[in-house]
Formats: C-alpha cells, sequence, structure tokens
C-alpha cells in the first residue's frame, strides 16, 4: 500500500515535470480562473464595506416639542433601543443641539450674533436614529408617529428624507443581491473553464490512459498520479495567484480609499492574506482535484 | 489453458465472430491469420476483456473472461503479456520506466524491479537505451521493449496482435525469434497476423479465419487464405 502510495506521488510529480507545456498551460488556465474567484472574494469585501458606509449615512431623527419633559424623551430612547430593527439611538438635548450647532458655524459671525441676540435656546432635542436595514426605516417612523408618544413629538424627519432612504435602501438591496449573484456565475464560469482544461490535458494523454489498463494497471494506480497532478497545478495555481494579485491590489487601494474612507484594502490584506490564501488553495485544490477525477472516468473504461 | 466456447461478437448488426471455438493448451505456440477485418483483432480484445461477447463463454486460466466487471480485469491483464503493432508504449517513460511499469502495477518491490528490468533489457538487446524515451527509438526498438514489457512479469500466456506489422524484413525476423525464445521458456504465445511468411516460416499450429468464423485450424498450418 506505502509503495503503491509512492509510485503514485512519483508518477504524479513526474507527470507534471514531464508534460511541462502541458502544465504550465493548465496552470496558467488555473491562475486566470483564481484570479476571477481572488477578485470576486475582494469585491466583495469592497462592496459590503460600501453598503456599510452607505448605511451608515441613513438615519432619521425625531424631533420632540420645546416643552417635553426630558425623562420622557429618555423614556422613548430607551424604548427604542429595545426594538430589534434599531441598531444605534443618540439622544441630543437642547443644550446640547445648541453647542453643536455653535461649533459648526463658530465661524459665522452673523449666525453666532443672532443666537445671542435671541437669548433664548430655539434648537429642539431629538433623537438621532439608525437601523441595521435601510428598509426598516419606514417601520420605526410609523412607531413614533402612531404611538402614545406622538403628543411630544414635534416633526420625524424620515417624510421628509423618504424619497432618499427609499432608493439608498434599494440601492444596497440591488448590490447585496446583484453582487452575491454575479459572485455564483463568474465561480461557475472559472471552475468550468479550469475543469475544460485540465479535461483537455487528459484528453491528450487518452492513449496513454488505455495502454496503462491493457498492461493491468487498476484504476487507482492509473487515477492517482493524475489527481495528484491537479491537486500540485491547483496549489501552484492558488500561491501564484495570491502573489499576482497582492501588489495589484495594494497599488490599488488608495484609490479605493479615496472612494470608500472606511476601507483600507492594503491593511485587510495584510491581516487577512492566510484566509484569502487559504481560499485560494482549497478552491485551486478542490477544483484540479475533482476535475481531474470526473474528467479522467470516461477513459477508464477500456 | 485458453478456450473459446461458440463465441459471437455483433458490432451495430454486422458479426465480427460467428461461432468461434477453439482450445489452446498451455506452452502452444499458435498463429490466427486472416485478412483484414476477418475478426482476429477481435479474438485478441475478446481475450483480454477490451469487449465482451455478444454470446459465449471465454476461459484464460481460472478467469471466465465474459464475466468479469471491469474492476476485475487488472487481475486478468498482470496474467498476460500484450504486444501490439503500434508498440502502445507510454510516451512520457523511459524504457525502463516503461518495462518497470508492469511490475509496479503488480505491486513488486522496488528491489525486484531494479533487478529484473535491466536483465530484460539485456535480453531484448536495449541495455545501453534503458533512458531513452519511445520517440528516440526505432520501430524495432520499441517493438523490443514492448516484449520486455509483455515478459517481465513472466506471463503464463503472451498474445501479440500484428507485432510485425509496422517493422522491415530483418526488425521482422527479430521479433518473431523473441517470440520463439518467448515461447521456448513454456508460455503460450497467440499470434494474430496475417504476414503469411511470418506464418510459413514458423511451422505451428495455424487458425485461419474468414468473415468471423474459423475455416481451418491445423496443428503445423500454412498461411492459406482464399
Amino acid at each position: 500500500m506505502a509503495t503503491a502510495l509512492a509510485r503514485i506521488f512519483k508518477y504524479g510529480f513526474q507527470q507534471i515535470g514531464r508534460n511541462g507545456w502541458l502544465s504550465v498551460a493548465t496552470i496558467g488556465v488555473m491562475i486566470l480562473c483564481l484570479l476571477v474567484f481572488h477578485g470576486l472574494i475582494i469585491s466583495g469585501v469592497i462592496t459590503r464595506a460600501a453598503i456599510t458606509s452607505l448605511q451608515d449615512k441613513i438615519d432619521i431623527s425625531v424631533y420632540f416639542k420645546s416643552n417635553a419633559l426630558e425623562d420622557d424623551m429618555l423614556q422613548v430612547a430607551k424604548a427604542l433601543e429595545e426594538l430589534e430593527e434599531v441598531k444605534s439611538v443618540e439622544y441630543i438635548s437642547q443644550d446640547k443641539a445648541l453647542t453643536i450647532f455653535q461649533e459648526k458655524h463658530k465661524e459665522d459671525g452673523t449666525i453666532t450674533s443672532a443666537i445671542k441676540e435671541l437669548g433664548s435656546n430655539p434648537l429642539l432635542a431629538s433623537i438621532n436614529i439608525k437601523a441595521h436595514n435601510p428598509n426598516s426605516y419606514p417601520d420605526i417612523a410609523s412607531y413614533l408617529e402612531t404611538g402614545n408618544i406622538a403628543p411630544i413629538i414635534e416633526k420625524v424627519t424620515y417624510s421628509q428624507n423618504k424619497l432618499a432612504i427609499d432608493r439608498l435602501a434599494r440601492l444596497v438591496d440591488t448590490f447585496e443581491k446583484g453582487g452575491l449573484g454575479a459572485t455564483i456565475f463568474l465561480a461557475l464560469v472559472a471552475a468550468l473553464v479550469t475543469f475544460n482544461t485540465i479535461r483537455i490535458a487528459i484528453y491528450s494523454n487518452r492513449d496513454e490512459l488505455s495502454v496503462m489498463r491493457l498492461v493491468g494497471a487498476s484504476n487507482t494506480f492509473i487515477k492517482g498520479p493524475y489527481i495528484v497532478a491537479g491537486i500540485v497545478y491547483g496549489v501552484l495555481a492558488g500561491t501564484l495567484s495570491i502573489i499576482l494579485a497582492t501588489p495589484l491590489l495594494v497599488a490599488g487601494a488608495p484609490y479605493i480609499h479615496a472612494f470608500i474612507p472606511e476601507m483600507n484594502l492594503s491593511a485587510y490584506m495584510a491581516g487577512n492574506w492566510p484566509i484569502l490564501l487559504g481560499y485560494q488553495l482549497l478552491f485551486g485544490v478542490a477544483l484540479g482535484g475533482f476535475s481531474t477525477a470526473i474528467a479522467i472516468r470516461r477513459y477508464l473504461r477500456i | 489453458m485458453i478456450a473459446f466456447h461458440h463465441v459471437s461478437k455483433r458490432y451495430n448488426g454486422s458479426d465480427a465472430l460467428q461461432d468461434v471455438n477453439f482450445k489452446l493448451n498451455p506452452g502452444e505456440f499458435v498463429s490466427i491469420v486472416g485478412k483484414s477485418g476477418a475478426g482476429k483483432s477481435t479474438i485478441i480484445k475478446l481475450l483480454l476483456g477490451e469487449e465482451k461477447p455478444t454470446n459465449g463463454r471465454i476461459v484464460v486460466g481460472s478467469y471466465e473472461v465474459h464475466k468479469l466487471a471491469s474492476i476485475e480485469l487488472p487481475q486478468l491483464r498482470r496474467q498476460i503479456g500484450t504486444i501490439f503493432q503500434d508498440f502502445k508504449l507510454l510516451p512520457t517513460k523511459t524504457a525502463f520506466e516503461n518495462i518497470a511499469f508492469a511490475l509496479e502495477v503488480d505491486s513488486r518491490s522496488e528491489q525486484e524491479i531494479q533487478e529484473l528490468v535491466p536483465q530484460m533489457l539485456d535480453m531484448v538487446g536495449l541495455a545501453d537505451k534503458r533512458n531513452n524515451f519511445p520517440h528516440e527509438l526505432s520501430g524495432g526498438e520499441k517493438q523490443r521493449v514492448a516484449i520486455a514489457r509483455a515478459m517481465i512479469h513472466r506471463p503464463a500466456v503472451v498474445v501479440a496482435d500484428e507485432p510485425t506489422g509496422n517493422l522491415d524484413e530483418i526488425n521482422t525476423e527479430e521479433i518473431i525469434k523473441l517470440l520463439h525464445k518467448i515461447n521456448g521458456l513454456g508460455t503460450t504465445v497467440v499470434l494474430a497476423t496475417h504476414n503469411r511468411h511470418v506464418v510459413n516460416g514458423l511451422g505451428k499450429r495455424v487458425i485461419s479465419l474468414s468473415d468471423g468464423r474459423i475455416i481451418r485450424d491445423e496443428e503445423k498450418g500454412k498461411y492459406i487464405i482464399v
């Protein structure tokens, strides 16, 4: 058993070396396919970061009437926090709203002096609400506008921003669903291209396979070296695809950062390269091994 | 012992073999002769389990070949040495590795391989070509490697399908001498050929085929096809 296994491995490596150009061509195609696969992983990461960034920009605010009691407002904030659709709640008192406003317009003398002249705080206390999913904003707005807290509420900004929020929600949905569809489709295309390349490589060896059968080799003894070669192709292609893709992604990182400030691709690559390499190796080895095992079957019927 | 009992084979409605019966005893040298399409290669394919008969039984030693499943065929084929017109060598293996392959599939040890293969290369006169790949060998040399591969595991039977078809007269003579030598060692040799001179020169048993039927079976036969 150990001898047979050693021979299978020996012939697997021998086959890679002695079919030099065929091996190079097969690995080349596998690298291209694995680059597509890697691209899909990275674009998924970037899309998720873009979606998160977009979602963070969507919120609604509820403004309370000037005579509303702070305890009531804090109770509303607490009740909102308990809703599972709600991601975060920030209570902004009248005083804090004024401080923020003054800070924001400290350069504008007209506004500063106008507030001083008023002698009182014209701003209303508010609660800023962020949801996990942009589709939840209508429910949150309806909860605020129709519940028993409605009497102390001056206005909810959802109705004003409804159009923009709805559009963003649709955009996020489209990105998520479309991204998944495109990923599955392109991964399938990459897998089929690799399978076909390996199939052609094995087809070119079909006479050799029939000779082995006629000499009395068992199917395992014939298939083994080809599967070993397929796995080695996968390992080499997986490793090389990461080596080729990383400098390109690092070079493109500043442009992506300019577009999505939350996305630092270089840091992501540095922190996740073992996992990314693992994915590539897993995909490459599975693709190489399974493609070989399936493609070789029809030539072992002699 | 090899036996064909009422064997027929049909391909897409046309008969390649019809009710073929013969028995070969251990140590015999038998030539199967006939024109192209007479059924010689079909007999070889049936013998090796490459094809299943439409009707009849085929026995090789303890194997009922017509009943063997695909997974059982390697066992049968390890008992038979095969030689073909187109040599059927493994192109990415050297002469040494091609011969060693027949031992490796039989799970022989590395030590045994290192001992037996050089002896066999010596016997077929290719000791100095051990590291050559098939494309670096002449037709006659390729066929001698094929014979060495067929003989290395000392099979009880050697089957040769038109082994001299691609060779010149000198190489043909050498290959036939080798087959004679193999037969002299007690191995049954089945030679399918349409080479009249080879058959007539052997003075051994001849089974003649025409249109898939045996028309003659003579102990010391000649190549006579009408």
